[in-house]
């Protein structure tokens, strides 16, 4: 016997231990099973080997064969269990994509850092901003940016953090004011992303810090006073600390048996009751709905089906704020339904804008010049409004929308 | 108990009938006369069925109807930014179908096409690039099976037992299985020696979508498991879920597994996006919040019997079902609990868990018809186990939100009528 065989053997039989106990259920596993049959045979080879001292040496080498193989199935097995294994990483020798342009870079990306890195030149006054919010941003957040309905407040909850009801805002929480200036560049107004130049932001976000009141009116914000604005909440975060704090008390043999003395309920959801209804309500919903069907065809005839589709698809700007249909309610906009030849500002319970309440008081009425025009610019044709909306652009997706509102709305 | 009679009123009409109705036809009792459905000869048995082509594209029998996504319209203020939540009542075994996979849009799902998708990676790199979709085709992918849980799970239940449902208190999660490319092999592509050193280094992710939701992830996950995938349990993502590309962060919290995916920036900071700062972070009672609380701990949860899914068939042979998940990797044992937490016994894998995945797990008992308060237990790899709902208030309060990954207990009455309930 060599001596390298000699150090060899143990030191396999370790490695196979220890794969049995990673992978207790080698046998379901190919890559595990080929293992497997390689250490049977490595094993024969050995017991050919001590018995017949001429093939010694052949069965020597085909020992350190399959063991050389059977390494490398472990190397395999441990990196991912079985035969599988990473794809592979070549360092750009697939050479595919192309070389990104100067100006799409310049389009794409536009993320602001937390040390004002990314904000482009510009600038905005609180006043400016009071304007550009009460008309793109209030409906959702208040003229205030208290918050309105459901939507985010974004001003004031100072020192509520510790509070039962903590009031997170952009004043009383957010770290910094790039989160802010990035945000609303990007993704606001919600239903018009991308629409604000940087100007506005500047000035948008100058109005939510004076109502937060952590500037003065006579504040520029711009990309030069940017870093002079001190966020109250800059040092209320800290690192996730989960190892040190849970995982140290949490990794622990667990309680089987006496774990408690007593135990009692001590909360029923029940009690709270605001589950959403469910069973019952949807089955009567499935088992009526073949029967209008016949009806509503009958109403789709009459106008395109494939422009009442293409409306649908328009209407998706609208449905952040609107609904229309037989459950529709007042949202962030009044419900829609039948509109055309509804008395402008009209629906009970919504709070219009004054010239929605002038127009009823006129007895205005919705038609389809009215809603086009309306449509078409919305600030322009109801000057005031509060729908931050800035309008369609194309006659026929007005049309759509319009042939989409009144099919639902008349169901 | 008192508490029998304070079940819900929606304790569920389903639920009541079906224990009085399961009884009769739910199980195989002795019968006096023998079974029509046996012994006449069925209309399916004779009529011809349905031929091939009838439905392209398949949905599930009309039988199963009740087996949908469902929302809490009380929880936000647009169904366009907003949430739902897999039937996982309802589900077995442990793949989730991508057509009731929970939803969570920040303004609403997309129709991108694949011709108009392309990828941008920016940044510290040394070729900055432009991938199209037939481009990520071209490069070698993986197939692996991961959870995405929404970081909000269970967020609703911090200050007490609220929603009636492990849909509700649970459902924002999914498990599918993934095809698509390492995320690694992309940043390789365009080089990371201008990075430099890539210890400090991230990558910034975003969607194309108009929230552009975006998010910071440190290197070293970056070059780890994350994938840019395309396929999902074998098909093309849904819209819902990002098609025609997503990201899959596996083991982190569902917020950073950007959906549309068009651009990936490698930054020496991180961005400190609207989504890392003002929202998934986690308030503690002290005012303070933690941030970069990225994985999700081990949980586990009993589907059946739940609120959703009453026990019908009355004393006798009960399975006991559940799923457990953990974001640092395998299940490797799950207990379960029918008195409260008092005693518990370890209950049986449906198969061996994979990592970041979920795992299906069984508890296969005689039940008395006595009432039962029910209980999962999970443990991962990292020997940590899943904490009870008061150890985690105890270290964080009630106000964090995210992250609730305590121990859930059913109520289970004398006639299997499920609550969610909390226990001293």
């Amino acid at each position: 016997m060599s001596k390298s065989l000699n150090l060899f053997l143990p030191a396999l039989g370790g490695t196979a231990l220890l794969l049995g106990g990673a992978y207790g259920f080698m046998s379901r596993d190919y890559g595990a099973k080929t293992i497997e049959s390689l250490e049977i045979r490595v094993e024969q080879s050995t017991a050919s080997a001590a018995s017949a001292v001429e093939s010694a040496r052949a069965a020597e080498a085909e020992i350190e064969r399959l063991a050389a193989e059977r390494d490398e199935l472990q190397v395999i097995a441990a990196a991912g269990g079985g035969l599988t294994q990473p794809a592979p990483v070549a360092e750009a020798v697939y050479g595919l994509g192309r070389e990104a342009l100067p100006e799409e870079i310049a389009a794409w990306d536009v993320d602001v850092l937390p040390d004002g890195r990314g904000l482009p030149v510009g600038s905005g006054d609180v006043w400016t901003g009071e304007e550009i919010f009460v008309a793109q941003c209030a409906s959702c957040h208040g003229d205030f940016a208290e918050g309105s309905g459901n939507w985010p407040v974004l001003a004031g909850g100072f020192g509520t953090l510790a509070d039962e009801d903590p009031v997170k805002t952009i004043g009383s929480y957010w770290p910094y004011l790039s989160t802010s200036w990035d945000y609303i560049n990007r993704s606001m107004p919600f239903g018009a992303a991308g629409t604000l130049s940087a100007d506005d932001t500047y000035a948008i976000v100058a109005y939510i810090l004076y109502s937060n009141d952590l500037i003065d009116d006579d504040f520029v914000l711009s990309n030069e006073t940017f870093m002079d604005v001190e966020m109250p909440n800059a040092d209320g975060f800290v690192l996730d600390d989960r190892a040190d704090s849970e995982y140290t008390v949490w990794r622990t043999e667990p309680c089987m048996a006496d774990c408690k003395d007593s135990v009692e309920i001590t909360m029923h959801a029940s009690v709270v009751d605001v589950t959403p209804e469910e069973e019952g309500e949807e089955e009567a919903a499935v088992e009526t709905e073949a029967a209008p069907a016949g009806d509503a065809d009958v109403v789709e005839a009459a106008v395109d089906p494939a422009l009442i589709d293409a409306g649908k698809g328009v209407f998706r700007q609208c449905q952040a704020c609107h609904e229309v249909g037989a459950d529709a309610t007042n949202r962030t906009g009044p419900h829609l339904n039948a509109l055309l030849g509804r008395t402008i500002g009209s629906v009970d319970g919504f709070r219009y804008s004054n010239v929605f309440g002038a127009a009823q008081d006129a007895g205005d009425v919705w038609t389809t010049e009215a809603l086009e025009a309306f449509l078409t610019d919305p600030r322009g044709a109801m000057s005031g409004t509060k729908m931050a909306y800035r309008g369609l652009s194309d006659p026929a997706d007005i049309e759509a929308v319009l042939a989409y509102i009144e099919s639902i709305g008349a169901e | 108990m008192d508490e029998f009679a304070k079940t819900s009123r929606r304790a569920f009409l389903r639920g009541s009938a079906a224990v009085a109705a399961g009884t009769v036809a739910g199980q195989a009792a002795a019968q006096g006369a023998p079974d029509p459905a046996i012994t006449e000869l069925q209309d399916w048995a004779s009529y011809l069925g349905v031929g091939v082509d009838e439905t392209p594209y398949g949905l599930p029998i009309k039988f199963e109807t009740d087996v949908v996504r469902r929302s809490v319209p009380w929880l936000t203020a647009s169904p366009i930014s907003s949430i739902n939540f897999t039937p996982i009542h309802a589900l077995e075994g442990t793949i989730t179908p991508q057509g009731c996979a929970f939803e969570r849009h920040h303004s609403g799902a997309i129709e991108l096409t694949k011709d108009d998708y392309r990828l941008m990676i920016n940044g510290l790199v040394d070729r900055p690039l432009v991938f199209t979709y037939a481009d990520l085709e071209r490069l070698p992918r993986e197939n692996h099976v991961y959870f995405c849980e929404c970081a909000a799970n269970t967020g609703m239940e911090w200050a007490g037992a609220q929603l009636n449902g492990a849909q509700f208190t649970h459902g924002m999660i999914h498990n599918m299985e993934y095809a698509g490319v390492p995320l690694r092999t992309l940043l390789a592509e365009a080089g990371l020696d201008a990075a430099g050193d890539l210890a400090d280094k991230w990558v910034y992710v975003e969607g194309a979508d108009a929230s552009s939701n975006g998010r910071s992830i440190p290197m070293e996950k970056a070059l780890d498991d994350v994938l840019v995938a395309f396929k999902a349990n074998g098909e093309a993502l849904r819209m819902e879920h990002g098609y025609p590309v997503r990201l899959v962060v596996p083991g982190w919290e569902g917020n950073m597994w950007i959906k549309w995916i068009r651009r990936i920036e490698v930054t020496d900071a991180a961005v400190e996006s609207r989504e890392e700062t003002s929202k998934y972070t986690d308030l503690h009672e002290d005012g303070v919040a933690r941030k970069w609380t990225w994985v999700m701990d081990a949980k586990s949860v009993i589907t059946s019997p739940s609120p959703q899914m009453p026990i019908t068939h009355g004393p006798g042979p009960l399975v006991v079902s559940g799923l457990a998940w953990s974001g640092h990797g395998k299940i490797t044992r799950v207990d379960v609990s029918i008195d409260g937490g008092v005693t518990w016994e370890t209950a049986r894998l449906g198969k061996q868990g994979d990592t970041k995945a979920l795992t299906r797990f069984y508890f296969d008992m005689e039940w008395d018809g006595s009432p039962m308060l029910m209980q999962a237990r999970a443990m991962d790899d990292t020997g940590y186990v899943q904490p009870t709902k008061d150890q985690l208030r105890e270290m964080r309060g009630e106000n964090s939100v995210y992250h609730n990954n305590c121990i859930q207990t059913w109520f289970v009455n004398e006639e299997g009528v499920a609550e969610n309930v909390e226990v001293s």
